[in-house]
């Protein structure tokens, strides 16, 4: 996994970086978007720039310093189509593809320096219509794979967080093409992300925040239930060929059992030890770790739910995809049902009461123990749904993706206020916006940042949340 | 350890910024004797003492739109036991939070011994000479008894991180600590226990240990929250023997009490709380009867336990102890 | 039979690898972090990355050894410090919270391309840049050494040197923290972890025993990570939320509130974790249906399994107090 992570070659590095704030976008450690810099004539089109029906590939060859490679004989397959590049000095070159799909690049090993090797010597890439898909190899000098890379003690840990963010790709799509200061459509643009963002995040943070509020514990396995649901979109529909809506109730069912089983062999044993939430929590970062293991098991590449092109719907001058628009307004039923059940059902009036005072709660007659099992079914229920919808609307994922969203959650629910169920509708909404407006001014690989500060500054200035109380902070 | 309490006492004072009406602080001797006698002191609300500790004015605290602790006026006399009564909801644990700051007030202002404390932090309350106890007992559980009692002591050089490190720097003042909590031990009885974790001890004796927590800080005076509740009734009597022991020590004594028998048995003065206000003041045998003390607790469905007189019956008291210590 | 001693072989090497050393020597810092004083430090990772990168970026800009092993301490009470001003004085899950956030800032930073000249981006730094300082710092003479079944060379990146320096660095740390635990500081800082208004009750500043404590735990994290990277190379993403769940599993595992617990913790770990994983690609586990690419993985499971199994069953850890576990189950 280590080699295959995106490099940025081309000279002077600053000067790309700030062009990559408009372009970049990873997926998943293999492909990346990027802007088609300089062409190189070969015995096809090089210079590929990716347009709303151009799908282009680009393989890079780079050396140690990460340089350029020059002369380096790269061969496209995939999808029916066969080419073979060289690689120049200049810039990358970029190929266009007919269809959207997966392709294997293969590097010519006869045709690298002499006493280097490639490692490895063959990358998939999935290219996206209107992206430019790139594949990046690393040679090195040497007959043999660098000894350092391979070490196990190093390289154990080392395929946690496979670069970068699984869940952008889809964030930008449709890229913004920035000089100088972002238009105000570049700007109404990225309100639309952010929005679909937020509310896709809200569906998933809703049920972090009621397990804090009925049970105190920050479950930090909230990921990659999250990724349960966009992995089950992935077997059901993409591989098991079924219809979306039906593979949807089916994913929803799936999540809310597994939270059903660990309520029953987990959370409850161990509420009847009365173990504190310290270590539930811990229990909760041990079943993170095994299910993304598990997860990563099943499925280590990148996925995709959806293989049809996406089509792209304009609404309120916001461009989105179809399936985009269809998921936010999924999310948005969902989310004013959760509201509507939680002030109107007695169930919903029960959970309110549990998270605000548990012990006044089952005095007046409700089974917390009954309510916390409602939670934790709901919670990942819902996380599923929003793991599907997730990724439908951002075209791929992989099994991190419940990494980055489970930093987010925790961003979007401590900002709404800790425990509060509309605090985490608030929150998510508030993150999703930063974070895709921060894309417009900063390189896009580092804009979940922003979203940690306001985390830290929210600490500081307002730490009970916007809708939090001061007394639940203590 | 006197010399150290003067130090204690001196800083206190010397932090007045120009001094106030009541000067430096008496002598313990004089405060002793001036303190018990509240006889001819007039029973109202927001009344003088002849020589108050604490002093707290337009205390109030609100959370949402309930105002759960108005207090206008309220002196609290050196060397004497306050009680501090009302019934459930009446804002009397709040207003001791406040008071020794674990909670921040929307207004108001407090002096301990003539200076100004009421934004400073809880740490530095208890620095002052103010200490508490807490309701539901603290002990620290996966520490011994021993080890409770001396983290506790004040002014250990080995609390500070880099001297902790070189033993010969604080090795003599911890062996004298020892030698003190030793012996506060031995008078709560809670010497045979020493070298057992806190957590194994029952709920009175956890009590016993927190008072002896707050006597090795050697404070002026103790805040003690509901020191009799959840105690084997027979520790009861022994506990009140303690506390009377802090003020006979020359200690002041505030504290919140739900057992009317313990109030009236051992307070020299009390303060009744209903609805965040101080309805009534005076001296126990007076103020039980005053009709605005009636009211509140009538008006809290009387829900206060009023009790069994027998309890405090010091055969009785001997027959459970006897029992309690056969277990 | 010979495949068997090999994948032996291979897990006692494991007992005395850097990693190995770098674990413990993070886990003993987690420990002063959430075993004396009740810190909830989800973010190890994050002060082993900035250490490594702040050894690293300041040997390549020319520091000497100790400015840059200095440097990277630096690095690490800095964050420690940012991290604790708007946390410690909230309940615990604060802490956990931006702890694990600031841990995934640092890795995205530093892979990202805004710091492309300093970090080298997502492809991280060469160890040859910054190994030489300390590898000329070695008296050892050239060569290689067998101790027992265990042959490495003397000097160089995976060398008894490494070994050395990176074990002498865990012993070191071991005084410090039984010399500081068994002193009456220690002993705040246990009130702390147990009741931290009783102590506040008591006078003491409750919130800087907290932030010395984060600073302590975090200095001890940064020169893990400066062991972890010796040997090979700064890869951020090696360094990412994996890693720090596999410490919080070494602290637990050999006992939290122990002084050795991290340090057994972490051999115990490292042991069973490369038997586990050279074991399963032998002949002899030819019977599992589990395909050789996939053993990484199953490892990874039974280490997130074992995790929630020693918080569950055995909180209190291997070398943990049976006593206090008595007080727990009360």
């Amino acid at each position: 996994m280590t080699a295959d992570r995106p490099m940025i070659a081309t000279a002077p590095r600053r000067v790309l970086a700030v062009i990559m704030a408009a372009f970049a976008a990873l997926i998943a450690g293999a492909a990346m978007f990027a802007v088609p810099a300089g062409a190189a004539t070969d015995d096809i089109a090089t210079d590929c720039t990716p347009d709303a029906s151009t799908t282009c590939v680009s393989p890079i060859v780079l050396d140690e310093e990460r340089e350029p490679v020059a002369g380096v004989e790269v061969t496209i397959a995939g999808e029916g189509f066969e080419a073979v590049v060289t690689t120049t000095g200049e810039g990358p070159v970029s190929v266009a593809v007919p269809t959207r799909g997966t392709y294997t690049l293969t590097v010519n090993t006869d045709t690298l320096p002499a006493d280097t090797h490639a490692d490895p010597t063959e990358r998939e890439v999935r290219a996206q219509t209107g992206a430019t898909a790139r594949g990046a190899f690393t040679i090195g000098t040497g007959p043999a794979p660098d000894p350092e890379a391979t070490e196990p003690e190093t390289s154990a840990p080392a395929e946690d967080d496979a670069p970068g963010a699984a869940g952008a790709e889809g964030l930008v799509e449709e890229d913004v093409t920035v000089s100088g200061l972002p238009s105000f459509g570049q700007v109404w643009q990225q309100v639309g992300s952010g929005l679909r963002f937020g509310l896709l995040l809200a569906l998933a943070s809703v049920g972090l925040s009621l397990i804090f509020g009925t049970t105190g514990i920050s479950s930090f396995s909230h990921g990659e239930q999250v990724v349960i649901g966009a992995m089950g979109g992935f077997l059901l529909i993409n591989q098991a060929g079924l219809p979306v809506w039906v593979a949807a109730l089916l994913i929803v069912v799936i999540g809310g059992l597994t939270g059903l089983a660990q309520d029953a062999a987990i959370w409850r044993p161990l509420r009847r030890r009365g173990t504190p939430a310290a270590q539930l929590m811990l229990v909760t970062i041990g079943l993170s770790l095994a299910l993304q293991y598990v997860l990563q098991w099943i499925e280590a590449g990148s996925m995709r739910i959806i293989t049809t092109n996406p089509v792209p719907t304009t609404i309120a001058g916001i461009t989105l995809s179809r399936a985009s628009w269809v998921s936010m307004a999924v999310a948005l039923v969902v989310i004013i049902a959760i509201a509507l059940l939680l002030t109107k059902t007695r169930i919903g009036r029960a959970i309110r009461a549990v998270a605000d005072n548990r012990a006044l709660a089952s005095a007046t007659g409700i089974d917390p123990d009954a309510v916390v099992r409602i939670v934790w079914v709901s919670a990942t229920a819902l996380a599923a749904l929003a793991g599907l919808l997730i990724g439908i609307s951002f075209g791929s994922f992989t099994w991190n993706l419940g990494v980055q969203l489970l930093l987010l959650m925790f961003a979007a629910v401590t900002l709404g206020g800790l425990g509060t169920a509309y605090g985490a509708l608030v929150g998510s909404i508030l993150i999703g916006l930063v974070v895709e407006l921060a894309g417009l001014v900063i390189p896009s690989d580092v804009r979940y940042a922003t979203a940690l500060l306001i985390l830290i500054l929210v600490l500081l200035i307002r730490p009970q949340g916007i809708l939090g109380s001061r007394e639940r902070i203590g | 350890m006197p010399d150290e309490k003067t130090v204690n006492e001196n800083e206190t004072g010397a932090a007045v910024p120009g001094g106030d009406s009541q000067g430096a602080p008496a002598p313990s001797e004089t405060a002793k004797r001036a303190g018990r006698d509240l006889s001819h002191v007039a029973p109202e609300v927001g009344v003088a003492k002849p020589d108050a500790i604490l002093t707290a004015r337009g205390v109030q605290r609100r959370f949402g739109g309930m105002t759960a602790v108005d207090v206008d006026y309220l002196e609290v006399e050196r060397g004497a036991i306050t009680a501090l009564i009302g019934p459930n909801g009446a804002g009397k644990t709040t207003f001791f939070n406040l008071l020794t700051g674990f909670d921040r007030p929307n207004q108001g202002e407090w002096s301990f011994e003539g200076a100004p404390i009421s934004h400073k932090s809880a740490a530095r309350v208890a620095r002052a000479g103010m200490v508490r106890t807490f309701q539901l007992t603290k002990a620290l559980s996966r520490l011994t008894v021993l080890e409770n009692v001396l983290l506790a002591a004040t002014k250990n050089p080995g609390e500070r991180m880099f001297a902790s490190m070189f033993q010969p720097l604080w090795a003599a003042t911890e062996a004298r600590n020892k030698e003190k909590a030793l012996e506060i031990l031995e008078r709560f009885r809670l010497d045979k226990m020493r070298d057992e974790y806190a957590g194994s001890l029952s709920g009175g004796q956890r009590k016993l240990l927190e008072m002896a927590r707050a006597l090795m800080t050697d404070p002026t005076m103790i805040m003690l929250d509901e020191p009799m509740a959840g105690v084997n009734p027979a520790l009861v009597q022994s506990l009140l023997g303690h506390i009377q022991d802090l003020r006979d020590e020359g200690m002041s004594v505030l504290f919140v009490e739900h057992d009317m028998h313990a109030v009236r048995h051992i307070s020299d003065w009390v303060v009744v709380m209903a609805e965040g206000r101080i309805v009534a003041e005076g001296p126990p045998g007076s103020v039980m009867k005053d009709q605005a003390v009636v009211d509140a607790y009538l008006g809290a469905h009387h829900d206060t336990d009023l009790g069994d007189d027998a309890l405090l019956d010091p055969e009785v008291l001997a027959r459970l102890e006897a029992e309690e210590e056969k277990r | 039979m010979e495949e068997l001693l090999r994948v032996l072989t291979l897990a006692l090497g494991e007992l005395l690898a850097p990693a190995t050393a770098a674990y413990a020597l993070a886990a003993i810092g987690l420990n002063v972090h959430f075993g004396y004083t009740g810190l909830l430090n989800v973010g190890q990772a994050g002060f082993m990355l900035l250490g490594a990168y702040g050894f690293g970026i300041a040997t390549i800009s020319g520091a000497p050894f100790w400015v840059a092993l200095l440097i990277a301490m630096a690095a690490g009470t800095l964050f420690a410090v940012i991290l604790g001003l708007p946390t410690l004085k909230l309940r615990g899950d604060y802490l956990a919270i931006v702890t694990i956030s600031a841990a995934e800032i640092i890795r995205m930073l530093g892979r990202s391309t805004l710091f492309d000249d300093y970090t080298g981006g997502s492809a991280g730094i060469r160890g040859g840049d910054y190994k030489g300082s300390f590898q000329e710092l070695s008296f050892l003479p050239d060569g290689r050494t067998m101790i027992g079944p265990l042959e490495y060379l003397n000097n160089g990146s995976d060398s008894w040197w490494t070994r050395l320096f990176a074990w002498s660095l865990v012993i070191l740390a071991l005084v410090v923290v039984w010399l500081l635990t068994r002193s009456p500081w220690g002993r705040v800082l246990k009130g702390v972890r147990e009741d931290e208004d009783a102590v506040r009750a008591l006078g003491k500043n409750v919130y800087s025993y907290k932030m010395q404590a984060l600073i302590l735990g975090g200095v001890l994290g940064s020169l893990a990570g400066i062991i972890f990277v010796l040997p090979g190379a700064i890869a951020p993403d090696a360094m990412g939320r994996t890693m720090t769940f596999w410490v919080w599993t070494v602290m637990l595992l050999g006992g939290a509130a122990t002084l050795f617990g991290p340090v057994l913790g972490s051999m115990l770990f490292f042991f069973v974790y490369m038997i586990v994983r050279a074991g399963m690609r032998t002949d002899v586990m030819e019977f599992l249906p589990i395909p050789t690419q996939n053993v990484d993985h199953v490892a990874g499971v039974l280490v997130g399994v074992t995790l929630m199994l020693i918080v569950i069953f055995r909180p209190q850890g291997i070398l943990g107090n049976k006593k206090e576990l008595a007080l727990d189950a009360r």
